[in-house]
């Protein structure tokens, strides 16, 4: 439990529009470490994540990636601290005129500088990873939902980033491709990757979380490990929370799923 | 009758001259086009994304380019602009008494004002995720509006830009007013000459068509070869 803290947020405060969307948030992960935010759509989870890497910028709080603050005002810092953070989107959001291969490339060479072999070398090693080698030459619209998103989980970890952010990444999949891009991220826990990550998958995630965090309003309002939180008896939001969403999805159980770690 | 047959065998006798008339028009459309492109991108990149000052300038700069007839703008800027500057003698190594050269930045810049509001609404239909993404990568606003953005809107843009084209094949024959020999031109100076200005004008709509029609069936192909595999036709605007 003395791994090195990678990620620090602390006292994020986030305003649009009048509205407090983020009240006064605060969260570390440790390397290595899966925290998993969950909370009702519209609890600011994605605002969160969003803050982290400024791609929506706290109007007050302190990231700190590695011990370093990130100066906001920063450009340089900005850019700097976005090729250290990954980003996993609910909706993909890989380039649609690039084809699989140049997804993963285009920053290689725009932004880390690497000339285009060994660009080309890299990313056809993350695409090997999420399983999709053989389907460098596709481009976004010629890719199911569940082949788009691991192309974007090694868009991201071609970057070689320090912490990966995920923002639901399986909400806008069909039932049945879920467990693809599931898998793959089951396999980056295993391998290590730090993460956070916001999702409904409940008893997919608590077999790796490290930790819950329970967001309501812009604000935690419970942490744990999920084998308290989801306990039957706990009388925690997050276990009503999980209950509602199972009752809804109607697979009737909302327990911590046995871990298959290999 | 007999006056029409040497009228016709003149206009006929002057196809040469006339046709020759191609090269400045075709000249004045790829110049103004270029020009448009050249200027109307990064102009659409400021309005899109600029400080909130420059966007209202780019606006300024439609808003004036789109109000102003072209033939105001010509007469102004050759009989004014380049006239003024021509007598200056450091400048007088310029063609600036070149029609030609006025007619091309005539209809450039107002190509420019234009293709920017063409790449700029090409630009708002991409959706945001495209930004996000590449700024999540550690991309600046530069490389990802570079790498990510114009090479999407430029394909979305060009059946709008087609549209463009043939608007400024059109606007390309006021051009004879300040004496550039284009084919409307030199249609009129034989019609002054033979006195039966028909067949010339439709010798004159036939080339303009021409060039309409295969401006545009090229960039139908351009369209086609630029297309995004898996993308379904996109149609035009
Ligand atoms: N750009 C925005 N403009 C206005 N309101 C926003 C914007 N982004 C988020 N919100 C509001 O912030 C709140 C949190 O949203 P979000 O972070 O997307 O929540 P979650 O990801 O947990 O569903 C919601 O009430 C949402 O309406
Ligand atoms: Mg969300």
């Amino acid at each position: 439990m003395d791994d090195p803290v990678i990620l620090r947020v602390e006292n994020i405060v986030k305003t649009i529009g009048g509205q407090r969307i983020l009240d006064d948030v605060s969260f570390s992960v440790k390397k290595g470490h899966l925290k998993v935010l969950i909370g009702p759509s519209g609890a600011g989870k994605s605002t969160l994540l969003a803050c982290i890497n400024f791609l929506s910028p706290p109007d007050s709080g302190t990231i700190s990636l590695d011990g370093k603050a990130v100066d906001g005002k920063s450009r340089k810092e900005l850019l700097a601290l976005r090729q250290q953070v990954g980003m996993i989107f609910q909706d993909f959001n890989l380039f649609d005129h690039l084809s699989a291969l140049d997804n993963v490339r285009v920053a290689l060479v725009k932004v880390k500088g690497l000339d285009k072999r060994a660009a080309t070398n890299r990313a056809m090693e993350e695409l090997a990873r999420v399983g999709l080698a053989d389907k460098s030459t596709l481009y976004p619209a010629q890719l199911s939902g569940g082949q788009k998103q691991r192309v974007s989980v090694a868009r991201a970890l071609a970057m070689d980033p320090k912490v990966l952010l995920l923002d639901e990444p399986t909400s806008a999949l069909d039932p049945e491709l879920i467990g693809e891009v599931l898998t793959v991220i089951r396999d980056l826990a295993d391998l290590g990757m730090t993460m956070v990550m916001a999702t409904h998958q409940i008893s997919f995630s608590a077999s790796l979380a490290d930790e819950f965090l329970f967001m309501e309003r812009g604000r935690i309002v419970e942490r744990g490990a999920p084998s308290q939180l989801l306990a039957r008896d706990s009388g925690s939001r997050t276990q009503s929370f999980c209950a509602k969403l199972s009752e809804l999805a109607g697979d009737g159980h909302c327990e911590i799923a046995p871990a298959p770690r290999a | 009758m007999e006056g029409f047959y040497s009228a016709a065998q003149a206009s006929w006798e002057a196809m040469p001259y006339i046709l020759g008339g191609l090269w400045w028009t075709a000249g004045l459309i790829l110049g103004a086009m270029l020009v448009g492109f050249v200027l109307g991108v990064p102009l659409a990149v400021l309005h899109v994304y600029g400080h909130p000052l420059t966007r209202k300038a780019v606006a300024g700069y439609v808003w004036l380019f789109r109000g102003v007839p072209i033939l105001v703008q010509l007469y102004l800027f050759y009989f004014g602009i380049m006239a003024y500057l021509s007598e200056i003698p450091a400048l007088s190594f310029l063609p600036l008494s070149s029609g030609f050269l006025s007619a091309v930045i005539v209809l450039g810049l107002t190509s420019a004002a234009y293709q920017s509001q063409i790449f700029r609404g090409a630009m708002a239909s991409l959706p945001a995720g495209q930004l996000k993404a590449a700024r999540a990568l550690g991309m600046s606003d530069a490389v990802a509006i570079r790498s990510i953005i114009l090479p999407q809107a430029l394909r979305l843009a060009i059946p709008a830009w087609s549209n463009e084209y043939s608007i400024l094949l059109k606007d390309s024959a006021l051009a004879f007013t300040i004496g550039v020999l284009e084919v409307m031109a030199r249609t009129r100076s034989v019609a002054a000459t033979t006195h039966q200005p028909l067949p010339l004008s439709i010798l004159a709509g036939a080339l303009f068509f021409f060039l309409t029609w295969a401006g545009i069936k090229t960039l139908k192909r351009l369209e086609a070869k630029v297309r995004i595999p898996g993308y379904a036709h996109q149609g035009s605007l």
